[in-house]
């Protein structure tokens, strides 16, 4: 990942040393520059390359939490994965997760951050204080404080909706269960799609709005033919950003614990449950490695998209 | 930008937390000669979960051993690692300390844990970790065999019993009073349980039977649900080595829950869901909204206790009152037994990776001396302890404690103490609320038998 993103001209800078403007800018030299990287290297590879390592040892073996098999692992080769591929929980979980990433980032953080964003595009003073405030503060509360205050918001018996709504003992999050953990996302992570569409809003110049109102066109085809493309760019990046993190994410067990009955048991929670409630640490790592396959793909395929604009 | 900032945090924070951990470690080794201090850890939490414990732990145990070990010249500090989460959880917790060799000095753990616990390696048989003083330890002969045996595995003692445990159905006398039903209430086949549900539910009982069912229930609902209902069925769930699959006893556990949760409004099968439907029945039962419910003492003595419940109910000896749990039919129980129960206990152990493990042996035994249980069960906090000379003495003024010591515990029955139950329990967990979810109570029991054939290693381990 780390490649492809990489901007390409750092290659076309090492091949023109001549034009008297050195790779080597702040004048270093290759073993004191590598001194300044080492300690965020040695941190990379002890919190990110050797777990992602270790999962993958992991699980290959029958390692559980407890029992004889914690002690003496011993190694079984692809049979974690390939009980996976066999296992409707996985499966179940799999779909249900793009579900939960279709549903919450793909429509919810990403058309509602936009449409904040436009609304709120020319909008000065107390207003969009107050929204961007809300918005935010949705994002940056500990999650424990915001599932605490969402049981609060849909419980069954003594729920603040079913108050307001005069609909007492209807039960929200085992009925709809996907829909509320969606809308749940949505409501905690628009922020961050809010403030970057804001962002990419104030890159679109002006008078190319203006020409496109002087030649008659309505707002939709104004964001079509001239936002759209100006923010292509953005676009893309944001979805492949909240994509993974709503793949990744474990917020929703706060809320329903994967239930009722496995219908919000998202790959996040399935891993959990596998790995340390039912102590198989051998096949939560073999599902752990397959999570970080999918979403390298849909990496890849986002990285995709953005490249076909050049 | 900002995210490249909070990046930046995250890895001073990291190695901050490097150092820290560095400083820990050096700090812990330094008290070989001097001090001494030893950590002790339950699923208990002042102000929480079983509150009564925590407080005799703080303000009993710590103080007067702390005391005793002065007097004998020695300079030890005990400190209480309290916890208030789910059964489940607390395992998970512990499992995690002492698979990286942390951990509390002397940890509480289920007895149905010991099996797995010991295989793994987390603990060990106690003369192997505190010498020979475990076994010569001045409680055991005060301690019946069956309540033993709860600590023994493979024939070495692994840790001291806690205490011991009965199931029974209590039952709300006011709404029971309000349906016509009578107050000495004593059910002598399931058909009569169902039979009360139904006079309750008329009289607009809002859950007139809680029979906890489906796998956010965990282990209760195991214990407080399947496992004393197959008694009643005459089944076990592994009788001679053999587990038993879709066999008919469990065709009648489950033919029971759907006669309860499938759509009757005998129960309410959305609380059974519910990430926290256990605490939430407790509390239910406390508003006075369910009429039956079946569970341990711990729901006397922890839940609608008047001082220190989770639940507490401040009328409970006039309200709540007790039955023992009927089997399908007179006699048709296990043994033959017109009623039937299931017991377990907690067990009180060392971690094998303490540093001082006679000190730590010390404090366990103490905990579990005659004086400290005494002190303990004061003030209403009664429960059954392991030992027969101080249980004599603190049932005398505790009505269900003395029925159950007196009527259930005969009858009861054990788990299998083996490493691979918990995943039996978890699959029978399963198969509930598939039944109440409309699968046809024929289709349950085979997808049970299935899925354990893939747990105890293939169908020649299971009969059914």
């Amino acid at each position: 990942m780390a490649q492809q993103t990489s901007p390409p001209d750092t290659k076309a800078l090492d091949e023109s040393p001549a034009r008297g403007y050195s790779s080597d800018a702040a004048g270093l030299g290759r073993l004191r520059a590598g001194a300044f990287v080492a300690p965020a290297l040695a941190l990379i590879a002890v919190f990110l390359v050797f777990p992602a390592l270790w999962v993958i040892y992991l699980g290959l073996m029958n390692y559980r939490l407890t029992g004889i098999a914690a002690a003496e692992p011993q190694f079984v080769g692809l049979d974690n994965y390939l009980k996976a591929l066999s296992d409707p929980g996985f499966w179940n979980s799999t779909v249900l997760t793009f579900q939960f990433v279709l549903g919450s980032a793909v429509i919810g953080q990403v058309v509602l951050g936009f449409t904040l964003a436009w609304l709120m595009r020319n909008r000065r003073g107390t207003l969009k204080s107050v929204v961007e405030g809300v918005v935010i503060l949705a994002w940056i509360l500990p999650s424990a404080v915001v599932a605490f205050l969402w049981v609060a918001l849909l419980d069954r018996d003594s729920g603040t909706l079913n108050a307001l709504l005069g609909i007492p003992g209807f039960a929200w999050l085992l009925d709809y269960p996907m829909l509320s953990i969606i809308l749940f996302n949505t409501w905690r992570g628009t922020a961050f799609s809010m403030m970057l569409y804001g962002a990419a809003l104030g890159n679109v110049p002006p008078s190319h709005l203006e020409s496109a109102r002087l030649a008659g066109a309505s707002g939709w085809q104004q964001l079509r033919d001239v936002v759209f493309p100006h923010i292509r760019g953005h676009i893309l990046t944001n979805l492949l950003l909240i994509s993974l993190w709503t793949f990744n994410d474990f917020g929703p067990f706060l809320l329903t614990a994967g239930g009722p009955e496995n219908k919000t048991e998202i790959l996040a929670v399935y891993v959990y449950k596998t790995a340390l409630q039912a102590g198989d640490l051998g096949y939560g790592a073999a599902i752990s490695t397959i999570i970080l396959l999918i979403n390298l793909v849909v990496a890849i395929f986002y990285l995709r998209l953005l490249r076909r604009k050049g | 930008m900002v995210r490249n900032r909070s990046m930046g945090v995250v890895a001073v924070l990291a190695a901050s937390a490097l150092g820290l951990a560095a400083c820990g470690q050096s700090s812990g080794d330094g008290g070989e000669g001097g001090a001494i201090e030893l950590t002790i850890a339950q699923n208990a939490i002042a102000g929480g979960k079983n509150a009564a414990a925590a407080d005799h732990i703080a303000s009993w145990v710590i103080p007067k051993f702390e005391e005793a070990q002065k007097a004998k010249g020695k300079d030890v500090t005990v400190k209480f690692v309290p916890s208030g989460v789910d059964d489940e959880q607390y395992k998970t917790k512990l499992s995690l300390d002492l698979k990286s060799g942390k951990g509390a000095d002397v940890i509480d753990i289920d007895g149905i844990w010991a099996g797995e616990f010991a295989e793994a390696g987390y603990i060990k048989p106690l003369a192997e970790v505190a010498g020979p003083e475990a076994e010569s330890w001045e409680g055991w002969q005060q301690i019946p065999e069956a309540v033993q045996g709860l600590a023994t595995y493979n024939g070495k003692k692994y840790a001291l019993p806690v205490g011991t445990d009965g199931r029974v159905l209590y039952f709300n006398k006011t709404l029971f009073q309000k349906a016509g039903l009578p107050a000495d209430w004593q059910p002598v086949s399931w058909q009569e349980v169902l039979d009360a549900g139904e006079k309750l539910k008329s009289s607009g009982v809002p859950v007139p039977i809680q029979i906890n069912a489906g796998t956010a229930m965990g282990e209760a609902t195991t214990m407080q649900g399947v496992l004393p209902l197959l008694a009643g069925a005459g089944g076990e769930v592994q009788v001679d080595g053999k587990w038993t699959g879709a066999a008919q006893p469990l065709k009648d556990v489950l033919g029971l829950y759907q006669k309860v949760y499938g759509g009757s409004g005998l129960g309410d099968p959305k609380l059974q869901q519910e990430a926290k439907g256990r605490d939430k029945s407790f509390q239910q039962f406390a508003e006075g909204k369910v009429g039956i419910l079946l569970e341990g003492d711990y729901f006397w003595r922890g839940v609608v206790n008047p001082k220190t419940g989770v639940a507490p109910m401040a009328d409970r000896e006039e309200v709540v009152g007790y039955a023992k749990i009927p089997a399908i039919e007179p006699g048709k129980g296990i043994r033959g037994q017109d009623f039937v129960s299931m017991s377990g206990g907690a067990l009180r152990t060392l971690n094998p990776n303490s540093k001082h493990p006679k000190e730590a042996f010390e404090l366990l035994a103490f905990t579990l001396s005659a004086d400290a249980l005494k002190e303990e069960t004061k003030d209403g906090n009664v429960r059954i302890t392991p030992r027969t000379d101080v249980n004599k003495e603190i049932l005398a003024g505790e009505p269900l404690l003395t029925y159950i010591s007196d009527e259930v515990l005969p009858l009861t029955a054990y788990r299998p103490p083996v490493a691979v139950y918990p995943q039996v329990s978890v699959a029978l967990q399963e198969a509930t609320p598939a039944v109440a979810g409309g699968t046809a109570a024929d289709q349950a029991p085979a997808d049970y038998q299935k899925k354990l054939e893939g747990i105890v290693g293939g169908a020649a381990n299971v009969a059914s």
